[in-house]
């Protein structure tokens, strides 16, 4: 796999909600590079559009006005089949787990590692254990969501998103369901895999006691930066 | 399960696994594809079993080619037939015999009801044409007023025909005569008729006095060995002139059921029968399939975040389709089964559940259960993963 410097380039970006008379200008002129294997914090008020600026970078929703390039793809214009093989090489943790209630958290990891083919191999399973054990629910792999508490259960998104080596790492308020033991787990975890294997994280956060570990911290008001620095 | 799934499937068997999460939702459509099962079972059993009726009436004879009027649509509908043309059709070298069959409902008037029993008339002299079964009673026809009966015969007592004999008939009037019944065969009820009857062509002449000797219903025509019967059919048509329909006695049958399965209101009324259990079975499934679908917006909206496409989400619902498809027919059949026993016991008609007709409403109800499933499907753009912040 090609190695991008900068994985995420974004340059002019604009967004707009709504339609006609009632379309409205969300996002104005960001302009941002993101090094391979840092890690990059969004902050700013709700509603400063940090979120979309996230899912605009992660391929979720559809650029409008200026350019983003995703691990040397223009994300303006892609194809819905170029969208879904980039989100391949993404990880995501949404601030809510959106684990899959019928299946167990071995399942749910497994999610993450069937996506890229090869069916469901004895080599995938012991990964999801693995990465399970690593997240410390080695002893609850075949729970079903239901019975997991609420940081057990963004333990298994985290894992879910982390188990296919993704390139990137998006996450969303990953630490909000999370005590502060854990949620620094989880952060210093996306760290150390920035360092090992160059996985470069963005995350969108109102948490405090986390800002110490990121890289750089990027602050948002009303959809333009307004701040941009290293702590 | 799940292990055998996920091996068939190569991949984690998703929509098996929604499926079961929620027991009582699957339960219900369970009943719900079973029940359209049962529906469309019972419509072809009983639409089997007027054609089986249709044939039991020409199984009672033997021969290689029969011609009729041009209207006879069936055994009994239609004009009759110039005697004549037999000694025409004898002419011919490949044609080794025939007979004159003569067909009427005479109405057995009783205490207990009125037994519609439809009579054939043919010559004692002609056994061979007969079926096995019956033509061993064709020598007891001769006496005049004599008949034989079909044991089947609706509401007719068991004990009633046990006894049956030569010595022993039983007597009851008809048609202005008192017939002696001698003996009886297996027949079966049909749609039209609660019974048979065989008398001779005599016998069968004065029951029904406005029927001439000279215009039977039928002619059966047996041919010399290794003729070919298509070739003499073909022949006898031209020669016998008119438009006379000589047929097989196969192709006889398999055109009387034609007619009666898509031109009589019986046969329509059960192919509609068929039309509405399908349907009702589309409209289970699909509610059953779109509610899931609208259940689990939010995690398809996430696995369409992971990377997967578009086909992934359409082979879980297709998944859950089959499933469905597969696990409704089981008791779906079952049941059937039952019912067509009970149908049978109650009403004597000739239902049957045949592994082709099992197969065919199995691979129906997949073919049903995955149009639903497709339609199902679209409701999948309301999954958008952007939505998830």
């Amino acid at each position: 796999m090609n190695k991008v410097a900068s994985p995420i380039r974004v340059t002019g970006l604009n967004h707009w909600f709504g339609k006609n008379e009632a379309r409205k200008q969300a996002i104005f002129d960001v302009n941002l590079t993101i090094p391979r294997g840092s890690l990059t914090i969004l902050m700013g008020p709700s509603g400063s559009g940090k979120t979309t600026v996230l899912t605009l970078m992660g391929c979720l929703r559809d650029v409008q006005g200026g350019s983003v390039r995703l691990l040397d793809h223009e994300l303006n214009g892609a194809r819905t089949a170029e969208q879904v093989a980039l989100r391949r090489r993404l990880g995501f943790i949404f601030q809510a787990h959106n684990l899959h209630g019928s299946l167990t958290a071995r399942q749910n990891v497994l999610i993450g590692l069937e996506v890229h083919g090869g069916g469901a191999s004895a080599a995938y399973v012991e990964a999801a254990n693995h990465m399970l054990g690593l997240v410390g629910l080695g002893e609850r792999l075949d729970y079903l969501p239901g019975s997991l508490s609420g940081g057990q259960k963004q333990r298994v998104a985290v894992a879910r998103a982390l188990v296919g080596n993704p390139e990137i790492v998006f996450a969303d308020e990953p630490t909000a369901a999370l005590d502060k033991e854990s949620g620094r787990t989880v952060v210093e975890m996306l760290k150390a895999l920035g360092r090992e294997r160059g996985t470069t994280t963005v995350m969108v956060t109102h948490d405090n006691r986390i800002l110490d570990l990121a890289d750089r911290i990027v602050t948002l008001e009303d959809g333009r930066i307004v701040d941009d620095r290293t702590p | 399960m799940t292990r055998l799934l996920q091996r068939i499937l190569g991949r984690l068997p998703v929509g098996w696994l929604q499926l079961t999460h929620s027991r009582g939702r699957l339960a219900a459509a369970i009943a719900g594809v079973s029940f359209a099962n049962v529906l469309v079972l019972v419509q072809l059993g009983i639409a089997g079993a007027l054609n089986g009726t249709i044939a039991q009436g020409y199984d009672l004879f033997r021969a290689d080619i029969l011609i009729s009027a041009p209207d006879a649509n069936t055994m009994t509908d239609g004009g009759n037939v110039a005697r004549q043309h037999l000694w025409q059709a004898l002419a011919d070298p490949d044609v080794a015999d025939g007979a004159a069959l003569y067909i009427g409902t005479l109405t057995w008037s009783r205490t207990s009801g009125d037994t519609a029993l439809q009579t054939f008339g043919i010559g004692p002299d002609k056994g061979d044409f007969l079926a096995p079964n019956l033509a061993p009673h064709a020598a007891s026809l001769m006496r005049a007023d004599t008949a034989v009966i079909d044991r089947m015969t609706r509401r007719l007592e068991p004990g009633l025909v046990a006894t049956l004999s030569e010595t022993t008939p039983l007597t009851f009037e008809g048609g202005g005569r008192t017939l002696s019944v001698t003996g009886a065969f297996t027949g079966g009820v049909g749609f039209s008729a609660d019974g048979y009857m065989l008398v001779s062509d005599q016998t069968f002449l004065s029951l029904f006095p406005r029927r001439l000797s000279g215009a039977p219903n039928h002619l059966l025509i047996r041919l010399a060995p290794g003729a070919d019967p298509a070739q003499v059919a073909d022949r006898l048509r031209r020669d016998l002139g008119g438009d006379l329909r000589v047929r097989s006695m196969a192709d006889a049958i398999a055109e009387d059921q034609q007619y009666q399965g898509t031109e009589r209101p019986t046969g329509i009324i059960f192919g509609f029968g068929v039309v509405i259990g399908v349907l009702v079975g589309i409209v289970i499934v699909y509610q059953v399939l779109s509610t899931d679908v609208a259940d689990h917006l939010r995690e398809y909206a996430t696995f369409k975040a992971v990377g997967y496409p578009h086909r992934y989400f359409i082979s879980i619902i297709l998944e859950e389709a089959l499933i469905l498809a597969t696990l409704g027919f089981v008791p779906g059949i079952a049941i059937a089964t039952g019912l067509y026993a009970a149908l049978n016991t109650a009403t004597g008609l000739p239902l049957v559940m045949t592994v082709d007709t099992a197969l065919a409403v199995l691979a129906g109800t997949m073919a049903a259960c995955a149009l639903s499933g497709a339609i199902a499907t679209r409701r999948l753009a309301a999954a958008d993963p952007a939505d998830l912040f």
